[in-house]
């Protein structure tokens, strides 16, 4: 089966892989491969950096800041069960 | 994690102040029945709980009950967390049983539904497997800080857009940063399935901001 190790990735098999690939859960086999690609890919490899941005801007989109009011709710359930 | 100490400002717990404490240390003062570590805690998590909550339930409203049934939760199991899992671990675990009851009627099935989406609609290749168009180029305009501002917010919004169980792996790990066995072990899927929602969540994600940039 060593041919099928071997055999270069198309681009499909390419974007399958670039999640793990980011987040270094690729076996290093996969690595060799996807990296074989990406040296002669334009496209994947901006496919790869486009991936890099958006797990980046993930990473920035913070929710909302709680309100005062609801912050107030909740301390007095905490005071309410530590008087208990 | 290192979180940031709320203390009281004219007997009112308000906002966030500058010292930082670990999370063993907000343990025990959480234990002790200390307010301002509890608004700590609340003010650090609360509309991110919110925010997963969401994708589990068929409203906001129910949602906030959840939520709330979350923090009576915590508040009476803090003597029983031994701290062998991260705090955001635990809140989200005690979240996702309860918004999990709450939405069981409502709930798709996860298996049989996120995993089937129009993933390769989102991209293009011809019989062979090669793009067919090819992507967009943008990743470099990302580089100038408005332009990440800008695609950090239209991220958030692109959240609320995915399919539910996207949503959940996507916010726990790039949103929460946990790392793949919490998310496994908060939502009760596999290592696999773990994966492949979060490629397809990424995916979309992706595919929107680069609707994004072109509309400037």
């Amino acid at each position: 089966m060593r041919w099928l190790r071997e055999r270069a990735l198309v681009c499909r098999e390419a974007v399958a892989l670039m999640s793990d690939y980011l987040d270094r859960r690729l076996p290093a086999r996969d690595i060799k491969r996807l990296e074989r690609h990406l040296a002669e890919c334009p496209h994947c490899h901006e496919y790869l950096e486009q991936l890099r941005v958006t797990i980046e801007a993930l990473g920035e989109a913070q929710p909302d800041d709680l309100s005062p009011e609801a912050l107030d709710e909740l301390v007095v359930v905490y005071r309410r069960w530590r008087d208990e | 994690m290192v979180v940031e100490v709320a203390e009281p400002v004219d007997g009112r717990i308000i906002g966030l102040s500058c010292d930082a404490l670990e999370e063993t240390e907000l343990l025990e003062r959480l234990r002790s029945g200390d307010e301002a570590a509890f608004a700590t805690l609340v003010g650090t998590y609360q509309t991110r709980m919110l925010r997963l909550a969401r994708g589990f339930v068929p409203s906001q409203g129910v949602a906030e009950e959840v939520v709330q049934d979350t923090w009576l939760g915590v508040v009476r199991g803090i003597d029983r967390f031994e701290g062998r899992s991260s705090v955001a671990s635990w809140l989200f675990t005690i979240l996702v049983n309860r918004a999990k009851s709450a939405g069981q009627r409502e709930r798709r099935h996860w298996a049989a539904t996120d995993l089937d989406t129009d993933h390769d609609a989102l991209e293009h290749f011809d019989a062979g497997g090669a793009w067919a168009p090819a992507p967009e180029a943008w990743a470099e305009e990302a580089e100038d800080r408005l332009v990440a501002l800008k695609l950090a917010a239209r991220a958030r919004a692109c959240l609320d857009e995915l399919p539910p169980t996207q949503r959940e792996v996507v916010l726990l790990r790039d949103v929460e940063g946990l790392d793949a066995a919490e998310v496994c072990s908060v939502l009760g899927i596999t290592d696999a399935n773990q994966r492949v929602l979060l490629h397809r969540g990424r995916a979309r994600v992706r595919c929107a901001l680069g609707e994004e940039i072109g509309q400037r």
